[in-house]
């Protein structure tokens, strides 16, 4: 019995339901809400929710699928680095088949790149330990939540003097597209159901921006299927009070200040950086680039002939991630842009948008007993 | 030191291939139609039925863990899938493809364990070969086998025999194997984890002999429950609904999904199968099945349906109680990051 399961209880998810189908008839007018965390996307479709809310209440994805708005820039000097600097190339799996100007990680390995597989950056620092003769570069990207484990494996190989191990940077942190978001005219959102996992490292508090600039709620929220209905129970809750703020409903794991240490370690490495989010654009310090002490480490540094990036045609992908548009809406969807064979990066990770709703949302659950 | 590794002199037909063959191999293989070691084995009359022949590549890295090694795997799994068709297993040929430098232990070893299996399920092999590549073109040691079995006369599996309100059964807890593998090779204390890997013609026979009506059988193995319910489905045109919490997994394998990103219903097993049968005869096959040790966690676990129009082949009924469509595993099972 895991900890977790009174959060999936049948009657508590049911009991919630309800409840938000009252709050939202009371309200008197529909209501949108983003999430913008891939492990949100998931737990929605996968415990089904969407088809289970009331008509009043819609979800739509926003950019927190790391994978989805890494732009295809990085992934040409990825290969790049593959191929003209003979670089063994570290990646977490999601990456192997995002669709780069030239193709995918994985057709670059079936090409002879060198591409290993790795759950965490550690892993790469072993295999840069274990291959001292060949550059090894860890493709660094996520979001709060793998920034501080990336740089704790650079702090790691400094001490323990392992001179081929760098990264190439293309960590991400959430606040600024989302203030971003915000304040598009174009993106209707009433609230945000905030990133569990990446408040654990920044603290709620650096969500308070939404209500105090844009007059927003939010909710931090956990990632079982009650975690969620909580979240859009207290949205609304806060919308018809009238009164916005960030409230934190996954006070098991998130406290307001965040994680001091892994803040702390994140400053000693990187630096705030512009940084081109695919769908969105570029915005300005929402990057995380090294720091200059890391320079010998910084392997963006590295002198490298770069094909002009090619995004897919036809690829609605952008404006999938701002939330203006479902996926079923591009004309690629399901048709030649699948999870077998995905054009955009939204249809790759299980964490996208289109994956997402390929897998559990193209069907009608009507008439299922 | 050199005699104890696999030299690409093995695989040269000459006297080193006549060595290995013969110290490494036959003793742990050994029966009369493969100890004649001529160019192909001539067999004894089939018994009454259809012939049933199934081929098989293993390319498990790694080749040993917990539960099993690619000697015990090769034989099972091409036992398997013969008795997922119904028929008796009776023949197999076992080809290795070894490595410049693999230890010969583990070659030794995978015997032993090929010829355990073969033994203890009553069957042969009756055929072999042994290749050499260089040090680099392979990964140790592949294995590669065809079996030969025969289907009793009437017995019919078929997918399209599956009808509406047929019940689906598993004959134990799912994701075993695949999670035993990940876990190996992430690192991860592998703990209680061990693969399901094991024979099924014991399980099953007693099912036919009792004359329940299995329309479908199969093993989950790549791509897991979730590849061949949806595979069913699609065959049949009709919809699986499975549930959530009647699929048994064991706290490990869900542990093991939970901290990789994987779903355990599209992990593999190796000594597993998922059952259609009339819904009349779904307890009393729950009852046969769990009379056997290897088969005490069986269960039903979901119904064939009509499939209403522009509904999942698949659906899962969630432990929170919602509906979702469970998908055939796409690609190679990537892990999710965060």
């Amino acid at each position: 019995m895991s900890g977790t399961d009174r959060f999936h209880d049948p009657a508590v998810v049911a009991g919630l339901l309800e409840r938000i189908a009252r709050a939202v008839d009371a309200l008197g007018r529909p209501v949108t809400f983003m999430e913008v965390c891939g492990s949100h996307t998931h737990a929605i479709a996968a415990a089904g929710l969407r088809h289970r809310l009331p008509g009043g209440v819609r979800l739509i994805s926003g950019p927190g699928c790391p994978v989805c708005v890494t732009p295809v820039g990085y992934l040409d000097r990825a290969w790049a680095l593959a191929g003209q600097h003979g670089a063994v190339l570290a990646t977490f799996g999601d990456l192997m088949r995002v669709p780069s100007s030239r193709g995918s990680l994985e057709l670059a390995a079936a090409r002879g790149a060198a591409v290993r597989i790795v759950y965490s950056p550690r892993d790469a620092l072993r295999i840069a330990e274990e291959n001292p003769g060949r550059p090894v570069v860890f493709l660094g990207i996520g979001f709060e939540t793998t920034a501080p484990t990336i740089a704790a494996a650079l702090e790691e190989a400094e001490r323990k003097g392992i001179s081929n191990f760098s990264v190439l940077p293309g960590n991400k942190v959430m606040p600024p597209p989302l203030a971003a978001l915000a304040g598009a005219g174009d993106v209707a959102v009433d609230g945000f159901i905030l990133p569990g996992h990446v408040s654990v490292v920044t603290g709620s508090g650096a969500f308070e921006f939404l209500p105090e600039r844009f007059g927003l709620p939010g909710a931090v929220a956990g990632f079982t299927p009650a975690d969620v209905l909580r979240a859009v129970e207290a949205l609304i809750g806060m919308l018809a009070a009238g009164k916005p703020r960030i409230v934190n409903l996954y006070g098991r794991v998130v406290r307001p200040e965040g994680n001091r240490a892994a803040l702390e370690l994140m400053d000693r490495v990187f630096e705030p950086v512009d940084a081109v989010w695919r769908g969105l654009g570029p915005i300005p310090a929402s990057g995380l680039g090294l720091a200059p002490a890391w320079a010998h480490r910084d392997a963006s540094r590295l002198p490298v002939e770069l094909p002009r990036p090619v995004e897919p045609p036809g690829c609605r992908c952008g404006e999938v991630l701002r939330g203006t548009l479902d996926p079923p809406e591009c004309a690629l969807f399901g048709r030649t842009c699948t999870p077998d064979n995905p054009v955009g990066a939204c249809m790759v990770s299980s964490e996208g948008s289109c994956a997402a709703w390929y897998r559990h949302e193209r069907w009608t659950m009507e008439g299922t007993a | 030191m050199s005699r104890r590794t696999v030299l690409l002199g093995h695989g040269a037909g000459g006297r080193m291939t006549a060595e290995l063959v013969e110290s490494v191999l036959l003793p742990h293989l050994g029966n009369p139609a493969l100890a004649a070691l001529d160019d192909a084995a001539v067999l004894p009359e089939l018994p009454p039925g259809r012939p049933a022949m199934t081929t098989d590549a293993f390319v498990v890295s790694p080749p040993v863990f917990p539960g099993g090694d690619v000697g015990s795997l090769s034989v099972t799994g091409t036992l398997n899938d013969l008795v997922m068709t119904g028929a008796r297993p009776l023949w197999l040929s076992w080809a290795l493809v070894l490595e410049e430098g693999t230890d010969l232990d583990l070659v030794e070893r995978c015997a032993v364990s090929a010829g355990r299996i073969a033994r203890a399920t009553g069957t042969a092999i009756v055929a072999g070969d042994t290749k050499v590549v260089p040090r680099g073109a392979g990964d140790g040691i592949y294995a590669v086998t065809a079996g030969l079995g025969v289907v009793p006369p009437g017995r019919q599996v078929s997918d399209t025999t599956v009808r509406p309100g047929d019940a689906v059964l598993v004959t134990g807890p799912v994701g075993d194997h695949g999670a035993t593998i990940m876990a190996l090779r992430h690192g991860l204390e592998t703990g209680d984890l061990a693969s399901d890997c094991a024979p099924l013609a014991d399980l099953l026979e007693p099912l036919w002999d009792a004359g329940i009506a299995i329309r479908a059988l199969h093993d989950p193995t790549r791509g897991g429950l979730a590849t061949v319910t949806a595979e069913v489905a699609e065959r049949t045109g009709l919809q699986m609904v499975l549930e959530e919490t009647a699929i048994p997994v064991r706290g490990a394998v869900q542990a093991v999904c939970e901290l990789l990103g994987l779903d355990p219903l599209e992990l593999a097993c190796e000594g597993r199968a998922v059952l259609w049968v009339a819904a009349e005869d779904a307890g009393r096959a729950v009852d046969l099945l769990r009379a056997n040790p290897q088969g005490s966690g069986a269960a039903v676990i979901g119904a064939a349906v009509e499939r209403p129009a522009g509904g999942s082949p698949v659906v899962l009924r969630s432990r929170s109680g919602g509906l979702r469509p469970l998908d055939r595993l796409s690609g190679s099972g990537l892990p999710r990051i965060c």
